[in-house]
């Protein structure tokens, strides 16, 4: 099919499942911030997603092929670009490539490693079983107790460091790949280039902040138990 | 004005080439940076030196011929300006200058400063125009063209298709120069009946011909003597969709 | 020899049209068998190659540069001419044929000129069809200006990229015939010698210019578009790389070449900074509609910033010397005029070889934001060129050579007096006299490629069987050991000067004495001077490298070889030429205020010579002009 061997087609595969994505991301956060509400927020909000059922499978497996086109796109694209440039320049000042456009391979397989131990940790639950909500005792409502998981967890320094240093490689990602999909879009017409492009930006801080806030603020003890 | 000059110099396509140094004595500041090099080459001739070619032609800044990257950017980075338009007055006393040749995959060197472009030709012929015969067209107001599509159409249309888009972007990509001539004839009445296999053909042979994949670093705009925007590339990307039913 | 233009006879309306009947058709399914070589991909050899691809002829066009689009074509900034009339100014063919005649000061053929202003308005057409993106007004018609030389507004443009976007719309056709593979480009290529059997254009021999493989090319009928010849001054507008080459090795294979005394000096360039100078840089002719030019009245202003000399010590000549014209006059008049200052010794800037264009008043009265619309581009590059703000101080313009009237003799078909060479475009003689107007070369240019080539070509080929010489022929070979020899000798010479520097000798000899105000001595010092230089060439060259390889000081050295060939004959003819008309302006031949004098009993013919050899005189043949249709009257534009 021509979407996925052309060189545009593939960029908007990039675009599409890189928004789809976005989508997801926002949404987890939304429930995820819901652990500042203590145990009565984010598990009820993990017994509700818990009580979809099939529907999890669904999503799950969405999630999977968003992000096995995303993957596989995005390392075909890059060794590609990386081939069509085999020798560099002595010396090469860049005008306006960013870092994080430049380094949107690297940020996203961090994203991808941190997802796998994410997914471990919390999902699977076998990097810190001592700590697992499969572990722990209930809570007050018997529900599995994800907020203790959570905060247990955060207060391990090197489980905060990997998702903080996660959540930073998303920031970068999302840097360049918030601008970068309305222009793939075809949504941009010159002028407003530059106002998307500090849209994205503010919008990748925003994520950053809501997400590592939750890490940080649990390592600064400002949640307990 | 004294300088020094890394100038890359390579006897041919095979060989590996490297950086040469040369000084410049005694440039004036009126002097263009081709000039400059012209200086240095009746030097080199007279002390029984190969002189370093390059390509160059009009030396107006409009045939697209002259292709260097100085300090590291192509054309020397200066805004709306071409190689053969840079001026030594932008240069200071002393400076070490690098100059380098487009490199990219898909424009092979051939000596020195001087690369094969003729990648980019192919994808001109892979669509690049609009399918009219000679004579027995309508006439030139038969279709009237309001003045903000004329302008659009002509801004897209400055591209001096010399390379510099593909010689700055980090992944090689021709993606600029391809859409500026996509974006000039999507939006002009006679162009747009053949719009979808036009950006379809022209992209795909810009695939053929080994340019990497646009991934929005906007370093072409940045590099493009020509002030060629990146708004094209969006264009261009909005007709591909056209071409998949979106 | 008296020459026959082969102009069609009966009322000039409708000469073409009754022309283009009468000429002999191939039969469609034979097109292909005919092979056409088009040597230039500029806006005539462009037009042209795709045309006949289009046809269906097989087709193989040549460019030195590394694109077929870079042609120098692209340069054009002002605009093209078509005798469109949207504006209802009162413009017809008849009146383009006119202007042209006239502009030409008479010295042009009737019929020729005619056709080109009658096929002038398909030109408009077929661009806009190409997609060719020509200024527009907000109703979304056509935009016009106008230009120097003419009282209406009939030219079309696209931003100060006219010629450019042309030639991309040529080259857009030329593409679409490539891949549909009737045409081959051969790029970096370069024609050195055209290859004649029994007196018929048979093929070409080029020189790889990346491997510097020496190759034959057959063709049935061979087309050079090659451009101008006007770098023989060393600096002009013209591009690094443009020559008299091909044009001149067909003249050495016995095309005649006429009027080469006929070049035109635009007024409107950035003056020369210092000897570091590779070319100059022209400024769209449009500036004069709002510039003043002037120089100080005295000496001793001339150094003072120009702020400095109070209005009544300044002289605008051109108001002056031409109250009705004044600013507007044309290129010939006002450079001249600016010549004439400075050899008053009030020129202004860098070597006084320099007068104002002030725009002080311009801005006055419309404002600077309408004087940056109008010119803003323009400015700019003056800017970029001499660090100077023209919106605060008036620019330095001074003029420099430019185009080429004179080319390679043609007759109405375009064919030379060697059967099967048809030559397009500026490397022709065939439509400007001894001036061009601006925004005419571009109409001629794709006119002849577009729309004439096509129909005059067929009438010769429909006359030979296609096929019958092929590079098999010994003159091919010939022919290529002929150019290897050229090729080495100039290799083994390693002598003391460089390519530049000699140029650099040529041109000053040629600008100084052939210039813009030519005398019987200064012509017969150029013509004592060009052959020495010339011997100094041959025997103390250095040449680097060697020609299996690029090399750019070979290029450079054999156009240059030809340069001091050719030069010689453009002065012959400047001085044989015992008038002023047009470009060619004869001191002993003007008006007590300093007016050229034509004298049409004398010379109201084309001159166009057979080169004999660089020993021998060149021989003179004539071919007299008849103004049938057009009075001859004196050009006047007080
Ligand atoms: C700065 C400038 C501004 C101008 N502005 C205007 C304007 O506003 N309006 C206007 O009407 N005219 C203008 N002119 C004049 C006009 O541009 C030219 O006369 C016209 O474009 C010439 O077209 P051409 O096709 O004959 O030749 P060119 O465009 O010069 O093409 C010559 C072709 O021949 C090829 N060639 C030459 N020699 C060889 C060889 N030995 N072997 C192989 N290939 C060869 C070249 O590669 C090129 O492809 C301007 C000219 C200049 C220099
Ligand atoms: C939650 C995770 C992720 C999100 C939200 C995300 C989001 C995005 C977005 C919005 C884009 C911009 C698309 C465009 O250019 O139009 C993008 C591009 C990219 N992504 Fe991701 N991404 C994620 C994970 C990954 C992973 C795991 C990889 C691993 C390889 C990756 C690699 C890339 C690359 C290489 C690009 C640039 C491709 C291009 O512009 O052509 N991403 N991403
Ligand atoms: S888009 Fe700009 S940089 Fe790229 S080829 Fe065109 S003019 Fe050159
Ligand atoms: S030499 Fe023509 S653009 Fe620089």
């Amino acid at each position: 099919m021509h979407l996925t061997q052309s060189t545009v087609g593939r960029k908007i595969l990039m675009a599409v499942t890189g928004l789809l994505l976005v989508g997801f991301i926002t949404m987890h956060l939304l429930g995820n911030l819901s652990v500042f509400a203590g145990p009565d927020g984010i598990n009820a909000y993990a017994e509700h997603l818990k009580s979809l059922g099939p529907l999890v499978w669904v999503f799950r497996l969405i999630m999977l092929a968003l992000f096995a086109v995303h993957v596989t796109f995005g390392i075909k694209l890059s060794m590609e670009n990386r081939a069509a440039t085999p020798v560099n320049y002595s010396i090469k000042k860049r005008m306006k490539t960013t870092f994080s456009s430049e380094s949107m391979l690297y940020t996203g397989l961090i994203i991808l490693a941190f997802l796998i131990y994410h997914l471990l940790h919390f999902t699977v639950q076998i990097t810190n079983p001592e700590i697992s909500a499969a572990k722990l005792p209930l809570d007050a409502a018997m529900r599995p107790d994800v907020f203790s998981m959570v905060v247990l967890s955060f207060q391990k320094v090197f489980i905060a460091l990997v998702y903080i240093v996660g959540m930073i490689a998303l920031f970068l990602h999302l840097t360049h790949g918030l601008s970068s999909f309305v222009q793939t879009f075809g949504w941009n017409n010159g002028p407003s280039h530059d106002k998307v492009t500090l849209g994205g930006k503010l919008v990748a801080v925003v994520f950053l902040l809501a997400y590592v806030a939750i890490p940080v603020l649990i390592l600064a003890r400002f949640v307990n138990i | 004005m004294d300088l020094t000059l890394h100038v890359w110099r390579q006897s041919g396509p095979k060989d590996k080439g490297q950086l040469e140094t040369y000084p410049a004595k005694g440039v004036s500041p009126d002097m263009s940076f081709l000039e400059m090099l012209d200086e240095v080459n009746e030097g080199l001739i007279k002390s029984g030196k190969q002189p370093i070619v390059f390509d160059h032609d009009c030396r107006e800044g409009i045939c697209g011929m002259c292709s260097q990257v100085i300090n590291g950017r192509p054309h020397g980075g200066q805004e709306r300006t071409t190689v053969c338009q840079l001026h030594m007055r932008s240069f200071n006393d002393g400076d070490e200058i690098f100059i380098e040749p487009w490199r990219a995959r898909a424009f092979p060197i051939v000596k020195d400063l001087i690369v094969d472009r003729s990648a980019l030709e192919s994808i001109m012929q892979a669509g690049g125009y609009t399918s009219c015969h000679t004579g027995g067209v309508p006439d030139g107001n038969a279709h009237p063209i309001g003045k903000p599509v004329a302008d659009y159409a002509m801004d897209a249309a400055e591209c001096i298709g010399c390379g510099a888009c593909v010689a700055g972007c980090p992944n090689s990509s021709a993606m600029l120069f391809t859409s500026a001539k996509v974006a000039q004839l999507a939006v002009l009445p006679q162009g747009k009946i053949e719009a979808k296999a036009r950006v379809k053909n022209m992209t795909d042979s810009l695939q053929e011909q080994g340019f990497g994949n646009c991934t929005n670093h906007l370093e072409c705009e940045a590099s493009c003597p020509k002030g060629i925007s990146v708004k094209f590339i969006a264009k261009l990307n909005r007709e591909y969709m056209k071409t998949i039913g979106c | 020899m008296i020459l026959d233009g082969k102009t069609p006879t009966g009322p000039i309306e409708k000469s073409w049209d009754k022309h283009r009947f009468d000429m002999k058709l191939v039969n469609p399914s034979n097109k292909r068998k005919f092979k056409i070589l088009v040597v230039g991909t500029g806006l005539a050899g462009g037009a042209a190659a795709a045309s006949l691809g289009e046809l269906g002829y097989n087709v193989e066009a040549f460019c030195y540069q590394d694109s077929a689009r870079r042609a120098h074509s692209i340069a054009a900034q002002g605009g093209i001419n078509a005798a469109k009339n949207y504006p209802n100014d009162g413009d017809s063919i008849y009146r383009l044929f006119y202007d042209t005649i006239k502009g030409g000061d008479f010295r042009a053929r009737e019929a020729d000129v005619w056709r080109l202003s009658q096929v002038s308005n398909n030109i408009i057409d077929q661009c806009v069809a190409q997609g060719v993106p020509f200024a527009r007004d907000y109703a979304g018609y056509l935009d016009n200006r106008s230009f120097g030389g003419a009282q209406v507004s009939r030219t079309f443009y696209a931003r100060g990229q006219t010629g450019q976007q042309l030639l991309l719309g040529a080259y857009s056709a030329l593409s679409r015939q490539v891949k549909a593979g009737t045409v081959k480009l051969n790029e970096r290529t370069e024609m050195l010698d055209l290859v004649v059997v029994d007196g018929v254009a048979k093929g070409i021999t080029c020189r790889n210019m990346v491997t510097g493989e020496i190759n034959s090319y057959w063709g049935d009928a061979v087309v050079l578009a090659t451009g101008g010849y006007v770098n023989v001054f060393y600096l002009s507008t013209n591009a690094m790389g443009c020559s008299v080459t091909a044009a001149w090795k067909a003249a050495k294979k016995g095309a005649f070449m006429a009027n080469p005394c006929y070049t035109q000096i635009h007024p409107t360039c950035i003056p020369q900074t210092g000897d570091h100078q590779s070319k100059l840089t022209l400024m769209s002719e449009s500036l004069r509609n709002d510039g003043r030019c002037w120089v100080p009245k005295k000496k001793e202003d001339c150094d003072k910033a120009p702020g400095d000399v109070p209005e009544e010590d300044r002289d605008y000549y051109l108001e002056r010397k031409y109250p009705s014209f004044g600013n507007l006059a044309p290129r010939d008049i006002a450079s001249r005029a600016a010549k004439e200052q400075c050899d008053d010794e009030r020129g202004v800037g860098p070597g006084k070889r320099g007068v104002y264009l002030d725009y002080a008043s311009a801005i006055e009265r419309v404002g600077e934001h309408t004087i940056k619309e109008r010119y803003g581009n323009l400015f700019e590059m003056y800017e970029k060129i001499t660090d100077e703000n023209a919106y605060k101080r008036p620019m330095r313009i001074y003029p420099a050579p430019h185009y080429a009237m004179g080319g390679l003799w043609v007759d109405y078909n375009l064919m030379s007096n060697v059967p099967g060479l048809f030559v397009l475009g500026e490397a022709n003689f065939s439509v400007h006299g001894a001036n061009r107007l601006g925004a005419s070369a571009l109409m001629q240019g794709l006119a002849d490629g577009y729309f004439v080539i096509p129909y005059t070509i067929a009438a010769y080929l429909a006359t030979v069987t296609p096929g019958t010489v092929t590079d098999e022929h010994p003159a091919f070979k010939e022919s290529k050991e002929q150019v290897e020899e050229r090729i080495n000798t100039l290799l083994n010479i390693k002598g003391k000067k460089t390519v530049s520097e000699l140029h650099r000798e040529l041109g000053k000899v040629m600008w100084e004495d052939v210039g813009m105000a030519r005398s019987e001595e200064s012509l017969k010092h150029a013509l004592q001077r060009i052959p020495e230089i010339r011997d100094e060439f041959w025997n103390n060259v250095n040449v680097t490298g060697s020609g299996a390889e690029l090399n750019q000081q070979l290029e450079n050295a054999g156009r240059l070889a030809d340069f001091l060939e050719f030069g010689e004959i453009l002065a012959t003819d400047a001085l044989h030429r015992e008038e002023s008309c047009g470009g060619h302006f004869r001191v002993e031949h003007q008006t007590e205020d300093g007016e050229a004098t034509r004298d049409d009993e004398n010379f109201a013919y084309v001159g166009a010579w057979e080169f004999k050899g660089n020993d021998k005189a060149p021989e003179l043949h004539k071919e007299p002009l008849k103004f049938e249709n057009i009075k001859l009257a004196v050009r006047s534009y007080k």
